[in-house]
C-alpha cells in the first residue's frame, strides 16, 4: 500500500477528531438546562447560591468561554473526563463499567448477523429468484423496516412474559455465581437482547450483500471466466464474491463504529447496564460530563474504525492501493 | 506430392467448425409484481428467431448489424453462456451439450473476446493469473514437447502484443492501458490455443488510435494457425476490413450473407445497402436512408420484418414491382442468388438491385 494513501487517510481521521473535539464543547455549551441548578435541586435545599457559586467555580464554568476550552481540551487530551455530577464518581470509572456489556452485547450481535447476512446475500443473489432468495429478500425488508424498540418488546412478551425461557433483563442474576454458572447466566441474559439487534442488522447486510453480488454478476469478467469453463462455484468464490465484498466492507466497519454507541433503545428495553443506557440516563439527568466524554468515544470508535476501513480497502482492493 | 495452395474460391469454404441451424432465443417480458398477479404478462422478445450461420477454419466471419438485432446474443449462444429455446449448434458435427460438464471440452476451443476490456478483467487478479486462469481449468497439455505454465502464459502475452511478457505478470488491469487490457484479454483466449475466437464488438470501446492495433492483432493470429474468429460488430466498414465473409442481421435474422466484397460491394438486401450508406469506405456519403421506428424484438412485423423501413417500400418501388403484397404479409428466407451469397429479399427473384 503506498504510504502517501495511508498518511492521507490517517490525516483526514485526525482533522475529523479535532473537529469533534470542538464541537463536543460547544455543543454542550449552547445546550439548554443549567447543571449546576441540577444539582442544586438534587441536593435539595441546603445549597445556597454561594455554594452554587463554588460549583460552578470548581468546574471551571464561571471562566470566559475561550479558557474553558483550552482546560476543556487539555484535560480532554491528558484523559481527564471530571466526575459525573450525579453519581459523583469519575467519569472514566462509570464508562469503563459500561464499556464491556455494550461490546459484549453489540459486538456479538454485530459479529452474527454480519456473518448469516453475508450469507443469506450471497446465496439469494446467486440463486436469483429462487424459493430461499424470495423468502430471504421479504423476510430482510420486514426487519429492516421494523423499529428494534418494538421487536425487542415483542421478543420480551413472548419468550419471558409467556414462555418464561429467559430472564427478563439486566445482564446477569447477581446471585453470586462464578465461572461456567456464571458464564452460562450471562449468556441467557445476553441471548434475547443480542437476538433483537440480529434481527434488527440482518437485513440489511442481506440486502446490500443481495445487491452488491448482483451488480456484480452482471459484470463482463463473471461472463469471462464462465465462458472460459471456470466452475460455477470458483467464479463465485474468486471472482464474484471477492469483488462484491469490497462496498459491503464499508458498511461492516460502519456499523463496527457503532458498536460502542451500542443500542440505546435495546439497552433501555432489556434494562442492559451498558453505554446505551448510560448514554440514555447521563441526557436525562444533564450529567455534561459524562456525555461529553460518551460522545467523544463514540465519535472516535466510529473514525477510528472508518480509518480501518480504508486501509483494509487498500488492502484488498488493487485500485486503491496505488492511489 | 503436394497440393498447389489453392485459390480462394467462394464455393471452396473448407471445413466448417461452428454451425448454427436455426437458433432461437427468446427473452422472458417481465412485468410488476402486481401487474403479474393481476395476470399480466410481459411481452417475450424474440432475440434470435431462426438464425443458421457457418463459421469455416481458418475464417473471419463478420456478423454485423444494429444494436438489437441479436448478434451479440447469437454470439454468446455459440459461446453456451445461454441456453437456446430451439435450434442446434454443432461444433465439428458435435451438438453442443448442454450440461456444464459436458461444455468443458468445448470451452476449451472456443474462447471469447469482449467489448470492454476493463469490465472483461477482473480487477482483483493480476495479469498473469488473468492469462494462466483457462489453464489452471483445462490443464497444462502435456506432451513431448510440453511446456510449464510459465511458458504458456509468458507465449500467450508475448502473442498478443505484450513484451517482455515478464513485465507483466504482477501488473494489475488498471495499471495499464485500453489497449494493454484488451491484449491481456486476447492473451487469456489463446493461452489455451483455441480453434474459434469469438470477438463481440473487440475495439469499439478502444480509443481509435488502437483500434488498428488490435484489429491487426486478430488478424495476425491467423498466421501459421487455423484459428477462426467470429467478429461481431455494428461496423460494417469494420467488417469491410477484416473479414472474409459478412453476416448481416435484422431483427433476429440473417439478412444477407455472403464473401465480404461480395456482400460489401453489391449489396443485394436493401438494409445492407442502408447500413453501407453511411459507411465512408463503401463510398458511402448519403444521409442515412434508413427511417422509421428502430427495430422492436417485442413486435416483430409480418412479413420481411425489415419492410416497415425498408425504402424500397417506402418509395412505391416494390408496389410498382408487384411485391408489396408479399412484402408486408409473407415471411421469407435466405436464398442463395450466388455461389455462397445468401439473400432473404423478394427484389432477388426479379433480378432487380436494391
Amino acid at each position: 500500500m503506498g504510504r502517501k494513501y495511508l498518511a492521507r487517510k490517517t490525516l483526514h481521521a485526525l482533522a475529523t477528531l479535532a473537529f469533534v473535539l470542538a464541537f463536543n464543547f460547544f455543543l454542550f455549551r449552547v445546550m439548554p438546562g443549567d447543571p449546576v441548578r441540577l444539582l442544586a435541586r438534587g441536593a435539595a435545599t441546603h445549597m445556597t447560591p454561594q455554594r452554587i457559586a463554588e460549583i460552578e467555580h470548581e468546574q471551571g464554568l464561571d471562566r470566559p468561554l475561550p479558557q474553558q476550552f483550552v482546560v476543556y481540551a487539555k484535560n480532554t487530551l491528558t484523559g481527564q473526563f471530571g466526575i459525573s455530577f450525579v453519581t459523583n464518581e469519575s467519569v472514566t470509572s462509570v464508562i469503563g463499567r459500561a464499556i464491556w456489556p455494550t461490546v459484549l452485547l453489540v459486538g456479538s450481535a454485530t459479529l452474527i448477523s454480519t456473518f448469516f447476512g453475508l450469507w443469506a446475500g450471497i446465496k439469494g443473489a446467486w440463486g436469483r429468484g429462487s424459493l430461499f432468495d424470495t423468502t430471504s429478500l421479504f423476510g430482510s425488508l420486514v426487519l429492516y423496516s421494523a423499529p428494534e424498540g418494538w421487536l425487542g418488546m415483542i421478543l420480551l412478551i413472548i419468550f419471558v412474559g409467556t414462555f418464561h425461557w429467559f430472564p427478563a433483563g439486566q445482564m446477569s442474576s447477581n446471585t453470586g455465581q462464578t465461572g461456567i454458572a456464571n458464564v452460562l447466566d450471562v449468556l441467557s441474559h445476553l441471548f434475547l437482547p443480542c437476538m433483537t439487534l440480529v434481527l434488527g442488522y440482518i437485513g440489511e447486510y442481506t440486502i446490500i450483500m443481495r445487491s452488491s453480488l448482483l451488480e456484480v454478476m452482471g459484470e463482463d469478467f463473471v461472463m469471462t471466466a464462465r465462458a472460459k469453463g471456470v466452475p460455477d462455484r470458483l467464479v463465485r468464490r474468486s471472482h464474484a464474491v471477492p469483488n462484491a465484498l469490497l462496498p459491503t466492507l464499508t458498511l461492516v466497519f460502519y456499523s463496527f463504529g457503532f458498536i460502542l454507541g451500542g443500542s440505546v433503545i435495546v439497552e433501555a428495553v432489556y434494562s442492559w447496564p451498558g453505554l446505551g443506557q448510560l448514554t440514555y440516563r447521563a441526557i436525562q439527568d444533564l450529567d455534561y460530563n459524562v456525555i461529553q466524554a460518551v460522545f467523544l468515544l463514540f465519535s472516535l470508535a466510529v473514525i477510528a474504525f472508518n480509518l480501518a476501513a480504508d486501509i483494509t480497502y487498500g488492502y484488498l482492493d488493487p485500485r486503491v492501493r496505488e492511489a | 506430392m503436394s497440393d498447389p495452395q489453392p485459390e480462394p474460391d467462394v464455393a471452396e469454404l473448407g471445413v466448417p467448425v461452428v454451425e448454427v441451424e436455426d437458433l432461437e432465443v427468446n427473452f422472458k417480458g417481465r412485468v410488476g409484481f402486481f401487474a403479474g398477479l393481476l395476470g399480466r404478462k410481459g411481452f417475450d422478445a424474440k432475440a434470435v428467431d431462426g438464425v443458421s450461420i457457418t463459421l469455416y477454419e481458418g475464417e473471419v466471419l463478420a456478423l454485423a448489424g444494429e444494436s438489437g438485432c441479436g448478434k451479440t446474443t447469437t454470439a454468446r449462444a455459440i459461446m453456451g453462456l445461454l441456453i437456446p429455446d430451439a435450434g442446434t449448434i454443432r461444433y465439428r458435427g458435435e451438438p453442443l451439450a448442454r450440461s456444464r460438464r459436458g461444455l468443458r471440452g468445448y470451452r476449451k476451443q472456443v474462447q471469447m473476446v469482449f467489448q470492454d476490456p476493463t469490465a472483461a478483467l477482473n480487477p482483483r487478479q493480476t495479469i498473469y493469473e488473468i492469462v494462466a486462469e483457462a489453464l489452471r481449468i483445462h490443464g497444462v497439455p502435456g506432451g513431448p514437447d510440453a511446456k510449464t505454465e510459465e511458458q504458456l502464459v509468458a507465449r500467450a502475452l508475448s502473442r498478443a502484443g505484450l513484451r517482455p511478457p515478464e513485465r507483466f505478470y504482477l501488473l494489475y488491469p488498471h495499471e495499464l492501458s485500453g489497449g494493454q487490457r484488451q491484449r491481456v484479454v486476447i492473451a487469456g483466449a489463446l493461452v489455451v490455443d483455441p480453434a474459434v475466437i469469438v470477438a463481440d464488438e473487440p475495439v469499439s470501446n478502444l480509443d481509435a488510435s488502437v483500434r488498428g492495433e488490435i484489429l491487426a492483432l486478430l488478424m495476425k493470429l491467423r498466421e501459421g494457425s487455423r484459428i477462426s474468429i467470429l467478429i461481431v460488430t455494428h461496423d460494417l466498414g469494420l467488417a469491410w476490413t477484416v473479414a472474409d465473409r459478412v453476416a448481416v442481421m435484422y431483427l433476429g435474422r440473417v439478412v444477407e450473407v455472403g464473401p465480404a466484397e461480395e456482400v460489401l460491394q453489391r449489396p443485394k438486401h436493401p438494409y445492407t445497402k442502408a447500413l453501407l450508406n453511411v459507411v465512408p469506405e463503401a463510398g458511402g456519403t448519403e444521409r442515412p436512408i434508413l427511417q422509421g421506428e428502430p427495430p422492436d424484438p417485442t413486435r416483430i412485423p409480418k412479413g420481411c420484418r425489415f419492410h416497415p423501413r425498408c425504402p424500397v417500400v417506402a418509395s412505391g418501388r416494390a408496389e410498382r414491382l408487384g411485391i408489396l403484397n408479399r412484402c408486408v404479409s409473407e415471411d421469407l428466407a435466405l436464398e442463395e442468388i450466388a455461389p455462397g451469397h445468401d439473400v432473404a429479399c423478394y427484389l432477388k427473384g426479379l433480378g432487380e438491385e436494391p
